[in-house]
């Protein structure tokens, strides 16, 4: 028994030490956006402040505009690609779990076809940019990313054909309903749960995305708040330089040093904070997703 | 016979039409965001030349192929993708696995969950964030690893930004550190799956904890194994464009050890406008791709049905 304790014992040390090191640089990242510039020179980035300071969050502050504009981006990107995104998927999910479908082999090896192979980047690049003129507008930060992972489909499909029993929809059929009003009244209720999980997947991929920003668009008030940051990670004096509200602060004024970091706070805090609340799910989603994802 | 085949398949598009109309929404994006670009795959094969437009412009064959195997370009990032890619698989799989064995052993339901949420963390942040808290760390004005970490055990400051010999392991370290909470989590699932009546017996024989995960899980966690390293190796030509873009800064002095094909492909496009090169390289990485996933699946077919992709 004593024995047994200790392994318990060095089991845990070992998670929390996994533990520690996982969220280490988070805590290094918020202790360096509090901490007093001069302080930062002195000792450089420390887990705790030595001296502590609201200097940047004050800065940030006010420059408000483009990172509210930012965050704007990002929420309606991710409101409308996550509705969008869900609605497509089951759209197509649903026809194909159904064996009355026509052409059902072919559609399946379409739509299935799109996993194996892709056409790489620089013609997909083309088809938007040059054939439907996206480029710079917020709808090239919606429309790449609806399928991404056409995973989801398959995933939905089973679903549909394990889980809705097909009496059900049978004798929907008979007494009337057609196929529209069977997916709106029997087949999305029942699949909510599934529907909130892929859901969620959805939007944390929407509200992390800056691969699309990157390439698509050169506006800087249409970045989402990924690329404010990315465009921040290489050009620290991108917000003073695009200040919206006018007000030009002095170069040598600025905290350099905690700016960037308390910008990254700010860029990630509603994700951390918001992550208890739906790490079940996320978790959900990952298995689900897993060996064939 | 035949007429009848057809009259049926005719009043079955009558009847059931309106799953057609359902489905026509996915079928037109999946040809506009998937097929275009398949048959775009002919800029390979042209020099392109905005002028004439896409097919105006003149076929040259494989000399964008010639000229990228050419170079030493083409052997410098197959080799960096393939090095990392298999790093990443031999080091993602024993750390996962030893994770989840651990995660298992923990008795407590709710010291478990907390565990695996907060070691799942960096899984869920976007790799623009990943790239600031590593810089936090490695900058070299203010980071804490010179001014705190290597002082601290009597070491000089290092110029990690300009190193390129330092980041075959500052990269497979941000990859673990991001990724291992995610694949742990299927492994563990599948440690949870194993019947305790073996656990039970092999304690009551006197089996020692090591002994178990020995003779025990790991052995039934093989299958498992098996699938997930096919199903990797299968994705083996395709990088984390995240990982290796934003962790380095983008950063040329380093190019010789971050550069991949997918780094290789976005900068022919977007920084040099290359149209011919960078389809060609991104070509090369879709077929070779194509033809790892055919034959990985094949492979994980014959050894569990259910597991392969198709």
């Amino acid at each position: 028994m004593y024995s047994n304790r200790i392994y318990q014992m060095a089991v845990h040390l070992v998670l929390i030490m996994m533990g520690i090191a996982a969220v280490f640089p988070f805590i290094l990242l918020i202790s360096a956006s509090l901490t007093e510039e001069q302080a930062i020179i002195r000792d450089g980035y420390r887990l705790l402040p030595a001296e502590f300071s609201f200097d940047a969050y004050m800065y940030l502050f006010n420059q408000y505009s483009l990172i509210l504009r930012s965050y704007g981006i990002t929420t309606f990107i991710t409101v409308v690609g996550t509705i969008v995104g869900l609605l497509i998927t089951t759209l197509v999910a649903y026809p194909l779990s159904r064996n009355v479908l026509p052409f059902r082999s072919f559609l399946s090896f379409f739509v299935f076809f799109t996993l194996l192979f892709n056409g790489g980047l620089v013609p997909m690049y083309l088809v938007y940019t040059d054939l439907f003129h996206l480029k710079d507008t917020i709808w090239s930060l919606i429309i790449p990313n609806l399928l991404t992972n056409g995973f989801y489909i398959l995933l939905m499909r089973s679903f549909f054909s394990t889980s809705i029993p097909g009496e059900v929809v049978e004798s929907a059929y008979v007494d009337g309903a057609n196929e529209w009003v069977i997916y709106c009244k029997i087949v999305l209720p029942l699949a909510l749960p599934s529907l909130a999980t892929i859901g969620l997947m959805l939007m944390i991929s929407y509200w992390n995305d800056w691969f699309n920003g990157l390439i698509f668009i050169n506006d800087g008030s249409l970045y989402s708040i990924q690329n404010l940051l990315n465009r921040m990670l290489s050009d620290v004096q991108y917000l003073q330089q695009n200040s919206l509200s006018g007000q030009t602060a002095v170069v040598s004024s600025v905290p350099l040093g905690s700016v960037r970091m308390a910008i990254a706070v700010i860029g990630v805090l509603p994700l951390i904070a918001a992550y208890p609340f739906f790490q079940k799910f996320f978790v959900k989603g990952l298995t689900i997703g897993a060996v064939k994802g | 016979m035949r007429r009848g085949f057809h009259a049926n398949r005719i009043q079955n598009i009558r009847k059931h039409g309106l799953l057609l109309v359902m489905i026509l929404p996915g079928i037109v994006y999946l040809f506009i965001n998937n097929y275009l670009p398949m048959f775009g795959i002919v800029i390979a094969f042209k020099d392109i030349n905005f002028a004439k437009g896409i097919w105006g412009s003149d076929w040259v064959g494989f000399d964008n192929f010639a000229y990228l195997f050419q170079t030493q370009d083409a052997w410098v990032i197959t080799r960096n993708t393939l090095l990392y890619n298999g790093a990443f698989i031999v080091l993602g799989t024993v750390l996962s696995i030893a994770v989840a064995v651990l995660l298992n052993e923990v008795k407590k339901r709710f010291a478990s969950r907390l565990y695996q949420s907060i070691i799942l963390l960096p899984y869920l942040i976007s790799m623009v964030i990943v790239a600031y808290l590593v810089l936090a760390l490695l900058n070299e004005e203010n980071g804490f690893v010179n001014h705190y970490l290597l002082p601290l055990l009597g070491i000089d400051p290092v110029s990690w930004y300009a190193d390129s010999g330092k980041w075959p392991f500052i990269l497979s370290v941000v990859y673990l550190w991001k990724n291992v909470g995610y694949t742990c989590i299927v492994y563990l699932a599948s440690i949870v799956g194993i019947s305790q009546e073996y656990y039970e017996s092999a304690t009551l024989d006197g089996a020692s904890k090591w002994r178990q995960v020995w003779s025990i899980t790991l052995p039934l966690l093989k299958p498992t194994m098996v699938i997930m390293v096919l199903l990797a190796v299968g994705r083996i030509f395709n990088s984390d464009f995240g990982l290796f873009y934003q962790v380095p800064l983008n950063s040329g002095a380093l190019q010789t050890t971050t550069d991949v094909i997918d780094t290789y492909v976005y900068r022919g496009l977007m920084t040099f406008g290359d149209f011919g090169m960078s389809s060609a390289a991104g070509l090369y990485q879709s077929i070779v791709g194509f033809l790892l996933v055919l034959t990985t699946n094949a492979i994980v077919r014959r050894k569990n049905r259910d597991l392969a992709l198709f």
